[in-house]
């Protein structure tokens, strides 16, 4: 195999990562202040159609990964008024966002349908971007990606490194103690849930203005799910969502490598198997125990009320 | 309590009026399997309903409902369009056929009209497909001129009869022209998901092909093939504006002409139960303009089509072998609708195994 | 600024538990008014369409009935898994398993006919989406792996060898090789209740016995009081000497073998094959139908009606109104957040926090006010 298809193979597998990568990064440190937003899925078709719909209108790529950022976090401050104020259900709350994302995306997009979208241009810096194998990979992707790295490296600076993720961490483990020493609990969790959103929406923006320049109905088809089951996959660490994202880009990827091939293997098995080998890596990850349980924060889903 | 009770009684009043105000002559109601906005089958369909309803004007009413799910959904959709006053209905996915007979069993006043299937088992059920394998050929005969490597990448939906029919149909179009053609098919197994489909067409393109055929219903893979340099050409609708530089042509459906007949049937009285099954002489396959591609191709191009269209050639016609080596059809035969229909292996020459 | 807070009451809110799915409705009937006026159609054809129109007919009621059917089942079984805090994502999965392994007969072996072969199926399609829960299950009890995602991932699974059945192996002989089986014959056809005015099937009856059953568990057994307490608090379980491991499977298989007999039932008396897919996402509405029904089997055979009723009337507000499915789905989005939101009612009493209306203050008494803050 040529370095140069190589290359351009790793690029694909790149690429199909990079919104679960960032949708997941920002479910990640959701879950860590101690909340579970099945709403992902309805975060991220939001950002794709505003995103889509804001570059439209401007002719500005980056007003539309604007417009998602800022989209997604606001639709998700509906999911937050539900669970965090008036301490609903956190998964069927997530549900109900999910089902009614996609219904507005659905009505907001109608006008989008069969337009060309503005697409975000990649970089190109002559010279470095032609160096064999790895120019492209450093110097040719798109913006998105490089904030995708950022957020990586940040969401994982931040956690682990600073004060204020020490805090999410103590929110997330016990939200009881964390409100006797006086932390805003509910507060701090208004902002894990926005900042989700917004990487969701960002997530979402990658969608329709990289991987597939256009507006239709259901882009998502299930990425959301697959960025949910990241998290849990990574075991709440960050840098295990970026390995994580990449195998599952790489899995998706390689069965039209091998269809193509025409080795007559039932595309169906195929296609099942990005889903296997996720129930798979859950398996491995999970029967070691100590280090799950020192990660999962421990008020995950429980709802909390300051009692007075 | 009370005040809502009036309102809605006012509300159904109001209802009762509109349906008796009625001035239309007819009423046409569609069903679609998926939503109108998937720029693929559905959207096309649904041109076809607007297509109607700018010939007819105020004599002719239309309905229509998206994203009906095949399982039992199906069925209380078609009911309630013949419920409701629809004089013909159209179920537009084979998913509907049994539905669609159900139901026109037990309403023969109102007529009815499935796309793709084949039982009609009352008077009151038509059935209609088109032959987009005729475009399918050009496409071959243009993909074997224009492409360097000699190797077509084949986004395939599902192994059904009509994809298959497809694929070996731009086989045999390719091979007119190069001998050595190749084709590298990919089953997605969805008709429309965008990002599978690009996934597909970029895996397609990486393996070193350099023309993109599609038969899924997005603008995805015509993308794909625009961003990395290739050519392509598109499904269902013409699809210039995602690939200026790319698109070569497209097959369009084209189901205006075929409703405008029909509608207008009913309009006369004239409507009859029938299978049609029309194609590049009857319109409702369109090829897209010829661009991207060098003058002689476009016009070796627009020869074939010229020859579909007033009979002098069918691209399934003898000798053809099948993929095995032992022969299909001999020197000068034509295939039977029954074995187009119901077409399920690959002709010699192609080098990927039908899935069984 | 205006603050929400939330005081626990002692004790739920009776008067709350019956007002509160009405008040939703009235918000969400609200909001429907709205939505209809911005897309300039009047609000009270549009709800009339949603809400009263598709009740006005007997025709409809069955097909009601039939939208429901599939939903209860489900949910009713989903319930006692959320109840005993099992997140099983996967219904729809299990449901399309159910579909399958009830089909065996009727698909392998048509010339098999008699009484027997109706129970047979049922049985089968128990059977098979009992099977399927099996795997979420044991995963979570030996492993610890999350349920959520495993049950997840194994729906795609469930679809795609589906997908791969009807158009592959068990391809209809006499069909020209489109992706169905054959049609089911009679003695494998689910019959009709009342034949006569619609094609609503027995279906129903075991929704409705599955929920009487289930609240008769949940009420009235000791196992009913075992899924609460390890639901609640797994910990106090373990020192009334539950099994959690136990309650995994319990839950899991309880659930899957309702869906695999909802996938049966559907298949069997709704559609008479298989097709590639069975289900418009019934796996996963029912999720929701089993929260508004605040798990509460009585309450799931309210909230699935109500759902389907919401499906029904979407369609209808599509032909008479020409307004897109996409507003079913905003619809039935918005019912949901406003039960959610009505049900905090009965476990809190909300107070509003703000500052007290006051004069306008004097610059001097502010710097007062901020000194003594500080």
């Amino acid at each position: 195999m040529s370095p140069d298809i190589l290359q351009a193979i790793v690029l694909t597998i790149i690429t199909a990562a990079t919104p679960l990568l960032i949708a997941a990064l920002g479910e990640l440190v959701v879950e860590r202040s101690g909340v579970l937003n099945l709403g992902v899925e309805g975060m991220m078709i939001i950002g794709a159609v505003t995103g889509f719909g804001a570059a439209q209108l401007t002719g500005s790529p980056w007003a539309g990964v604007l417009a998602a950022i800022v989209c997604g976090a606001l639709f998700s401050l509906l999911f937050g008024f539900l669970t965090l104020t008036l301490a609903t259900n956190q998964v069927a709350t997530g549900l109900s966002l999910t089902l009614l994302g996609l219904g507005v995306a659905g009505m907001v997009g109608e006008r989008f349908v069969g337009l060309p979208g503005v697409k975000l241009g990649t970089l190109d810096i002559p010279l470095l971007s032609d160096i064999p194998l790895i120019g492209k990979l450093v110097f040719g992707q798109d913006p998105i990606f490089y904030m995708s790295v950022a957020l990586a490296i940040g969401v994982w600076w931040f956690i682990f490194r600073t004060r204020a993720g020490l805090t999410l961490r103590a929110v997330g483990d016990n939200h009881g103690s964390a409100h006797a020493l006086g932390i805003n609990v509910i507060g701090v969790r208004y902002l894990a849930v926005m900042f989700g959103g917004a990487c969701a929406g960002l997530a979402g923006a990658h969608l329709s203005l990289v991987y597939i320049p256009q507006w239709v109905e259901g882009m998502t088809a299930g990425r959301g799910w697959i960025a949910l089951a990241l998290v849990v996959f990574a075991s709440w660490l960050p840098w295990r969502v970026v390995v994580g994202a990449y195998l599952f880009g790489a899995v998706t990827i390689a069965q039209f490598h091998v269809q193509a091939q025409g080795l007559g293997i039932p595309s169906q098995f195929l296609s099942a198997l990005p889903y296997l080998a996720t129930i798979v890596v859950l398996v491995l990850i999970s029967s070691n125990r100590r280090m799950t349980m020192r990660n999962t924060p421990a008020s995950l889903g429980k709802p909390f009320v300051p009692e007075r | 309590m009370n005040k809502l009770a009036t309102t809605l009684l006012a509300a159904g009043a109001a209802l009762a009026a509109t349906a008796t105000a009625q001035a239309a002559d007819a009423k046409a109601c569609w069903i679609y399997v998926g939503p109108i906005g998937d720029y693929g089958w559905s959207y096309q369909h649904h041109q076809g309903l607007l297509a109607v309803e700018e010939q007819f004007g105020d004599r002719v009413e239309t309905a229509y409902l998206e994203s009906v799910s095949e399982g039992a959904d199906a069925e209380r959709a078609i009911e309630r369009f013949a419920r409701s006053g629809c004089d013909i209905i159209f179920t537009t996915s084979f998913g509907f056929m049994d539905a669609t007979n159900k139901i026109a069993a037990r309403f023969p006043d109102v007529k009815f009209e499935h796309a793709t299937g084949y039982k009609r088992e009352s008077e009151n059920v038509a059935t209609y497909n088109s032959k987009f394998y005729q475009g399918r050929y050009v496409l071959g005969q243009i993909a074997a001129s224009v492409s360097e490597a000699g190797v077509a990448g084949y986004i395939g939906s599902f192994p059904i009869p009509e994809v298959v029919r497809g694929i070996n149909a731009f086989m045999l179009g390719a091979q007119s022209i190069n001998p050595d053609f190749e084709v590298k098919v990919v089953w997605v197994n969805t008709w429309f998901d965008p990002g599978r489909e690009s996934d597909a067409a970029k895996a397609l393109v990486d393996q070193g092909v350099d023309i993109m055929v599609q038969h899924t219903d997005s603008t995805a893979p015509m993308q794909v093939a625009a961003e990395r340099g290739i050519k392509a050409f598109g499904q269902a609708s013409d699809m210039f504006a995602f690939g200026e530089e790319t698109q070569l042509t497209s097959i369009v459906d084209d189901w205006a002409s075929y409703y405008i007949e029909r509608v207008g049937a009913v309009l006369d009285g004239t409507w009859e139960q029938h299978d049609v099954w029309g194609g590049l002489a009857e319109g409702h396959v369109v090829m897209a303009p010829y661009w991207n591609m060098p003058y002689d191709v476009a016009a070796m191009a627009n020869d074939t089509e010229k020859r579909i269209m007033v009979g002098d050639f069918e691209p399934f016609t003898g000798p053809i072998n099948k993929q095995d080596g032992t022969e299909w059809l001999a020197e000068g035969a034509t295939a039977s609708e029954g074995e187009l229909l119901g077409m399920n292996f690959y002709i010699e020459g192609i080098d990927d195994q039908l899935p069984e | 600024m205006i603050r929400i807070e939330l005081d626990r009451r002692p004790q739920h809110s009776t008067l709350f538990s019956i007002l509160s799915p009405f008040i939703a409705v009235v918000i969400t009937a609200l909001i429907g008014a709205l939505m209809f006026a911005m897309l300039s159609k009047s609000p009270i054809t549009g709800l009339y369409a949603y809400f009263i129109e598709p009740l006005t007919e007997v025709w409809s009621l069955h097909e009601l009935i039939i939208k429901a059917t599939p939903l209860i089942l489900i949910a009713v079984g989903l319930s006692v898994c959320f109840l005993s805090n099992n997140w099983n994502i996967g219904a729809e999965g299990q449901f399309v398993m159910g579909a399958v392994a009830g089909s065996i007969l009727p698909v392998l072996y048509p010339e098999i006919t008699g009484p027997l072969v109706l129970p047979m199926m049922l049985l089968m399609g128990l059977a098979g989406g009992m099977a399927w829960a099996t795997i979420p299950a044991f995963l979570k009890a030996r492993f610890g792996t999350n349920e959520i995602l495993s049950s997840l991932m194994l729906v795609y699974v469930a679809q795609l060898f589906l997908d791969w059945l009807v158009r592959g192996p068990w391809r209809n002989p006499e069909g020209f090789n489109f992706p169905e089986t054959r049609s089911f014959h009679a003695d494998a056809v689910l019959p009709e209740m009342m034949s006569a005015s619609g094609r609503a099937h027995f279906g129903f009856v075991f929704a409705i016995l599955a929920a009487l059953v289930v609240w008769f568990m949940l009420a009235q057994t000791l196992k009913g009081y075992e899924i609460r307490v390890l639901g609640a608090s797994p910990r106090a379980g373990r020192f009334a000497g539950f099994s959690q491991r136990r309650m995994v499977f319990f839950a899991f298989l309880l659930s899957g073998a309702l869906a695999g007999l909802a996938g049966i039932v559907e298949v069997s008396g709704a559609i008479g094959q298989l097709r590639p897919s069975i289900s418009p996402g019934y796996g996963f509405t029912a999720i929701i139908v089993a929260f508004l029904g605040r798990l509460n089997p009585f309450g799931i055979v309210a909230a699935g009606l109500i759902l389907a009723l919401s499906y029904l009337g979407g369609e209808a507000a599509q032909i008479s109104l020409g307004i897109s499915d996409k507003v079913a789905n905003v619809f039935q989005g918005v019912l949901l957040f406003s039960v959610l939101a009505c049900d905090t009612l009965i476990r809190y009493r909300i107070r509003i926090v703000r500052p007290k209306p006051q004069p306008a203050p004097e610059p001097e008494a502010v710097k007062a006010r901020l000194e003594a803050a500080q």
